[in-house]
């Protein structure tokens, strides 16, 4: 066992040695390798961060939601449509939902106007307003502010902000503002009893496919919308931005495949010249491609180790501010959250294999060839 | 110690362009002896060295180390016997570059796994033993032509072989060198080292610290002295 | 110290997984320590009944995924020609088709 450690260790004494011998080349390839392994494991770790989050915090959303349609959009909920619903077993509680969107100028954003529910502990008075923090931060808003909205008929509205929503809670609510059900009435021009949609809380989850089946029944013009979907939607969001980043990555990491395998294959006449004097002076073919396999093993796993603890600082430390710029899009109220670290084992297992295991490939195929050459091809050369 | 006998070696054998090196050799290398073998370019000295020293296989005939037949074992069995029984002082020295004049002579140890202390302390008396003790830092293609000779002359005996081989040493000497090489190899035999050389030098061959001389030619033996 | 490259190798190693590691006590610690923060969110969404996350919030198709139409022309809804490029790399996703059939079916009206 101390032999075999010892021949291990004098073998990676020799390949680092070798290595050292192009510096800069050998820096520069271990450099562009953590990069590519920093930027995979950067869309990884977010994305399955982000997914994680989306499904805990909307988790605590309703299990369903109620549209109306009209013509194939979504329109009002007109006045009765609660009370039919009553009449489904199942159903806990049952509440219709007033908000809106309204476009600010000033910002060039659009802000969601929401009506807390009457037991939600968060009632806004009227003439009052709690906003978002991400908007608060934007417009320079504190409690106690005086703010306008010009309402899409033409009224002027003047708001107090009562409380700017707390900031831990961006991701929900950055653009939110709250205000009483009856200046949302007068603010939009809303008929009493017109609601936008209607959640449902379910007390049964097992249930919740049924009353869905039972809704488009009896409201025939409704369209239900499950808690599992918004999931899965988000899901495929964040699929959808995950592989943006993977198309526009896939360039470069392709180009570095190409490089790397060239790097690592391509064996030169002076490499080859140096295998047959190793067996020229008592190396076994094993020797030689153990020795390559430390190259191929050290260079791709410290690639690996550095690449993933950059990442893992990026996401979760530095608030992913290279993927900002993509993620946010064309979005004006980008709230500022933090992720909360949720990794997969699995996934970063998938990442090693599939960045470690290629590379060490890559140096030791090539090195079979030449390594069984005859040890005498030096002395006939 | 070395027996050769009716030993044959072909390249490219079967095809239109074979070429037999060796035509029937048979000749005894006595050990703690330094044995020449002498002859022009084409003569099979070279070819006859590399299957002595286990790097290449004869095409037929039998060589014995130590009463025991070698010239069939397969490659990991001759690996393992040209790394405990001989060093090799390549005519073009094969140094590896870019590595220090330490680690090559460090070289032919690495895959036994021994410590590497004692490797490291053995390699640097070889090195203070060869005058180069100031060198040996130094990368391998700083050096002269003469050190780099006696770098490969250390690495040929880190593993502390009955036997070293030496192909044409002197060739790329000027006589200053190649009579410094003479007393190295005089101070070799002394230690009572096998010691069996290529050359055609006439410097080499009349030395007084070789003992046998045997003259080839076309593959044959064509005299022994 | 450390002369041989082997060991200074090691030396790296052995710090580098060490931080590796270390990645994953960190993140078990940010979990607890962001676990109020995720919890307040949670509260937030239970509270108003809230159905989407306002990362996006440039479109309705990123800001309220679940108040997009199901079966109109020019569609904001997710299962709809997309405005992502990966939409051309990539078809949605089998199971959320096959879901949103289902429930077309049960409706037996077209919505």
């Amino acid at each position: 066992m101390k032999t075999w450690i010892e021949k291990q260790k004098a073998l990676i004494d020799f390949t680092l040695a070798s290595l050292a011998r192009r510096k800069i080349k050998n820096l520069g390839l271990l450099l562009v390798y953590t990069l590519i392994v920093f930027l995979l494991a950067s869309v990884m770790l977010f994305t399955h961060a982000l997914r994680k989050e989306a499904g805990k915090v909307l988790e605590n959303s309703p299990e369903v939601i109620v549209q109306r349609l009209v013509a194939g959009r979504h329109d009002l909920i007109p006045p009765g449509y609660l009370e039919k619903i009553g009449r489904i077993r199942g159903v806990q509680k049952k509440e219709g939902r007033l908000w809106g969107y309204y476009y600010d100028g000033v910002l060039k954003a659009n802000y969601t106007f929401m009506v807390p529910q009457p037991d939600a502990l968060m009632a806004v008075e009227s003439g009052k307003i709690a906003v978002g923090a991400t908007m608060a931060r934007m417009r320079g808003l504190v409690p106690g502010n005086t703010i306008s909205f010009r309402s899409y008929s033409g009224k002027l509205f003047s708001f107090e902000v009562s409380s700017v929503l707390p900031n831990k809670s961006e991701l929900v609510s950055a653009d939110l503002v709250l205000l009483s059900e009856a200046d949302f009435r007068a603010f939009f021009e809303l008929p009493p009893g017109y609601y936008n949609d209607i959640v449902l809380s379910v007390a049964n989850p097992l249930e919740v496919r049924n009353i869905a089946t039972k809704l488009s029944t009896l409201l025939p013009d409704s369209r239900p919308i499950l808690r599992e979907e918004v999931l899965r939607t988000y899901e495929s969001i964040f699929n959808w931005r995950e592989g943006i980043v993977l198309v526009l990555l896939s360039g470069a990491i392709l180009a570095f495949a190409i490089f790397a395998w060239e790097k690592a294959s391509g064996l030169s006449a002076e490499e080859k010249r140096e295998i047959g004097i190793l067996k020229a002076i008592g190396w076994e073919t094993g020797d030689v491609i153990k020795m390559k396999f430390w190259e191929g093993a050290l260079v791709s796993l410290a690639a690996f180790l550095l690449g993933y603890i950059a990442a893992y600082l990026h996401v979760f430390r530095f608030s992913s501010w290279l993927f900002e710029p993509v993620l946010k899009g064309w979005a004006v109220l980008y709230p500022r959250f933090e992720l909360t670290p949720e990794v997969d084992g699995f996934q970063v297992a998938t990442l090693f294999l599939f960045t470690v295991f290629p590379y060490a490939v890559a140096t030791i195929v090539p090195i079979w060839r030449a390594a069984i050459t005859d040890p005498d091809a030096v002395m006939r050369g | 110690m070395i027996e050769v006998s009716e030993v044959r070696k072909a390249f490219n054998q079967g095809r239109h362009n074979e070429y037999w090196a060796l035509k029937g050799i048979s000749l005894t290398i006595e050990a703690k002896k330094v044995t020449a073998l002498c002859g022009p370019s084409g003569s099979g000295k070279t070819t006859l060295l590399t299957i002595i020293g286990c790097l290449a296989r004869p095409t037929s005939g039998r060589v014995r180390l130590k009463e025991r037949d070698i010239s069939g074992l397969p490659e990991r069995f001759l690996t393992d016997i040209r790394r405990s029984t001989f060093g090799f002082v390549f005519q073009q020295f094969n140094l590896i570059k870019g590595l220090s004049a330490l680690d090559n002579v460090m070289l032919p140890a690495y895959p036994l796994g021994g410590d590497w202390r004692a490797l490291r302390a053995r390699a640097e008396s070889l090195l203070d033993s060869l005058g180069l003790a100031h060198r040996r830092e130094a990368r391998v293609e700083w050096l002269s032509g003469g050190e780099q000779q006696r770098v490969a002359i250390a690495r040929a005996l880190v593993n502390d072989p009955e036997v070293l081989i030496a192909d044409e040493p002197t060739a790329n000497l000027d006589t200053a060198l190649s009579k410094e090489f003479l007393a190295i190899l005089e101070a070799l035999a002394e230690q009572g080292r096998t010691v069996l050389l290529t050359s055609h030098d006439p410097l080499v061959v009349e030395a007084a610290v070789i003992d046998s001389v045997i003259d080839m030619r076309d593959g044959q033996i064509v005299g022994i002295r | 110290m450390l002369v041989r490259l082997s060991h200074r190798a090691i030396a790296f190693f052995a710090i580098v997984l060490a931080l590796f590691c270390l990645t994953f006590v960190d993140a078990a610690y940010l979990r607890a320590a962001r676990a109020a923060a995720l919890a307040e969110s949670g509260v937030l969404a239970a509270r108003l009944g809230l159905t989407d996350l306002s990362l996006f919030t440039e479109a309705r198709y990123t800001r309220h995924p679940t108040q997009a139409d199901l079966h109109s022309a020019f569609q904001d809804h997710p299962m709809a020609f997309e405005h992502f490029p990966s939409g051309s790399l990539m078809p949605p996703p089998r199971m959320l088709t096959k879901e949103y059939e289902n429930l077309d079916r049960k409706t037996k009206s077209p919505d």
